[in-house]
């Protein structure tokens, strides 16, 4: 019962997060669906955090080397993620720059 | 400070949101992208504060090489292949949650496991290994590292289900007993979700992967929202939910653009079957007219208006700058040069529309599919710049093809058209195309970089 009462203002969180997702993409016009994606892909690159959040707890306590090397796995997809979703999106973006518009 | 931890996560999620607000509009998409980048930085600092530097060496390590590798392939990849970069920084993510899931099954276990932590573990590990291998399949497709073509066989549903059922059964094992399953489960049991996602996609036809893709993104968004739910962390909660929401929508508009309900793009198959009826054929082979470029120039330079369509075949050929230069030749001899845009032109929506851009053509040039065809009937010449399935009028008036119903331009309604297509191949949906047999229909066969470039040589000589 006290595990499902600490999972109220997480589901809440949740909840409002997806009603916000809606709400602020569903006005993005098609020629901006290539970059959004793009975009939106690489903010869930913040799973890069969950992979720094899960190496910590492992090196706290007893580590096998498999671990480590899963754990460190993941941080090098979660940061691949990250870091290319955005130099990605950047790219396209550029495509949108008009004319005379300054760097 | 670690009020301070938490406001930075929450100055983050307000940079992501209004990051993506901006992307509404083209004048600000590039603010946006860079508000997001700006709210990452901040998150993940906050994040490596948060951890007091424990396993720092792990994460120096993945964060360089991770860096590395994305950054450098980012910039190194060609326009054209954006869609499946896209794909595979989507895998990226979605293999970081299964891996993180994994971590934390052996780290907490017999300790903290509790029914939340039990469920999300198992729930993102799944998740996140379907968006990776299925991603992974997307990314071959797309690069034609293997067949484009939906790969089916007999019972394939059958074995789909089985998989599933054969996964939700371990989820199940893993729930009731918190965790407490023999390795050879919970391996099983990601090892089934792999297969999952390489089966979920393999059906599916190429033409379709943006769609694919964009669900994925979507999965990936869900997966890394449930590890916030495994880690207890409401920045990975937020910026999860935000990602499966708008990947939801992004999926569900572009299957509206085909005109075909998700369901039948996720299990249809499209095209597998190849011989489609084609009205009046029987069998034979097409009757087409092929053309040469100082026909086409001709047709071209004396014509009041011409409309671009480009396609795939544009993009493969990297022809856009051509292309400007076509029309800037052709707009000096007064000819009135527009570019009509399908919504699934290319192999993502909006993949034209970038090339373009790139190539600096204006914006008020480039017509949606609802703004060009009115402008058909009136158009002396329509260019088909290598778009071949988003022509094709078999989808009008043809009941038993696959793309029957789906939008199309009306090329053919052009007094003339002149298609630039490397081969009689059918497209990437495997389907013949009617258009080429019409009498006014002419083709001019070749690279569509090279055959743009002998139409502008030819213009600039007449």
């Amino acid at each position: 019962m006290n595990e499902l009462a600490n999972l109220v203002p997480p589901l809440t969180v949740l909840l409002l997060a997806i009603f916000v997702g809606f709400e602020v993409i569903s006005k993005v016009p098609t020629t901006l669906h290539t970059p959004l994606m793009s975009a939106t892909n690489a903010i869930h690159g913040i799973v890069l955090a969950g992979a720094i959040v899960i190496c910590a707890q492992l090196f706290a306590g007893e580590h096998s080397p498999l671990l480590v090397a899963l754990a460190t796995a993941a941080v090098t997809l979660g940061a691949i993620n990250v870091f290319g979703g955005f130099a990605v999106t950047e790219r396209m973006l550029q495509m949108f720059r008009r004319r005379g518009d300054g760097k | 400070m670690s009020v301070a931890i938490d406001l930075a996560d929450l100055v983050a999620i307000a940079l992501f949101i209004y990051g993506l607000h901006e992307l509404n509009s083209p004048a600000t998409a590039r603010r946006g992208n860079r508000f997001a980048m700006v709210g990452m930085a901040i998150a993940l600092i906050g994040i490596v504060v948060r951890s007091g530097g424990i396993g720092w060496q792990a994460v120096l390590a993945g964060v360089t090489i991770g860096a590395l590798v994305g950054i450098v392939a980012a910039v190194k990849v060609k326009m054209t292949a954006m869609p499946q970069m896209v794909a595979l920084y989507n895998g990226a993510g979605g293999g970081a949650a299964a891996l993180i899931s994994t971590v934390e099954h052996y780290v907490v276990h017999g300790g903290a496991m509790n029914d939340v932590i039990a469920v999300s573990l198992v729930l993102s590990a799944i998740i996140g290994a379907v968006s990776f291998s299925g991603s992974i399949i997307a990314f071959l497709k797309l690069q034609e590292v293997m067949t484009g073509r939906p790969v089916t066989y007999p019972g394939q549903q059958i074995v789909n289900a089985l998989v599933l059922v054969g996964i939700l059964v371990l989820c199940v094992w893993f729930v009731v007993t918190l965790g407490a399953v023999p390795s050879w489960g919970y391996v099983a049991l990601l090892l089934g979700a792999l297969l999952l996602g390489v089966l979920f996609v393999l059906p599916i036809g190429g033409a379709d992967m943006p769609v694919v893709i964009s669900l994925l993104n979507s999965f990936t968004g869900v997966a890394v929202a449930i590890t916030g739910f495994e880690i207890g962390s409401n920045l990975l909660i937020i910026c999860g939910a935000l990602v499966g929401a708008s990947g939801t929508i992004l999926t569900v508009a572009m299957s509206r653009a085909m005109n075909r309900p998700l369901t039948n793009v996720l299990f249809g198959a499209f095209g597998a079957t190849g011989g489609m009826e084609v009205a009046t054929a029987g069998g034979g082979p097409q009757q087409i007219r092929s053309t040469s470029a100082d026909d086409v120039a001709v047709m071209l330079a004396y014509a009041a208006k011409v409309i671009f369509v480009p396609g795939y075949g544009m993009a493969v050929a990297q022809a856009q700058h051509s292309v400007k230069a076509l029309a800037d030749q052709l707009e000096k001899r007064r000819v009135k040069v527009l570019y009509a845009i399908h919504p699934v032109a290319g192999r993502m929506p909006g993949h034209m529309n970038v090339l373009l851009a790139e190539a600096n053509v204006p914006y008020n040039q480039l017509l949606d599919m609802e703004d060009a065809n009115p402008e058909f009937p009136t158009a002396d010449v329509a260019l088909v710049i290598g778009a071949n399935d988003v022509t094709n009028p078999a989808a009008r008036n043809v009941t038993s093809s696959p793309i029957y119903g789906m939008p199309i331009l009306d090329v053919d309604k052009a007094a003339n058209v002149v298609v630039l297509k490397r081969s009689m191949r059918s497209g990437f949906a495997g389907i013949e195309n009617p258009l080429y047999e019409m009498p006014n229909c002419s083709m001019l066969f070749g690279d569509a970089k090279a055959s743009v470039d002998a139409l502008t040589a030819a213009v600039k000589a007449l």
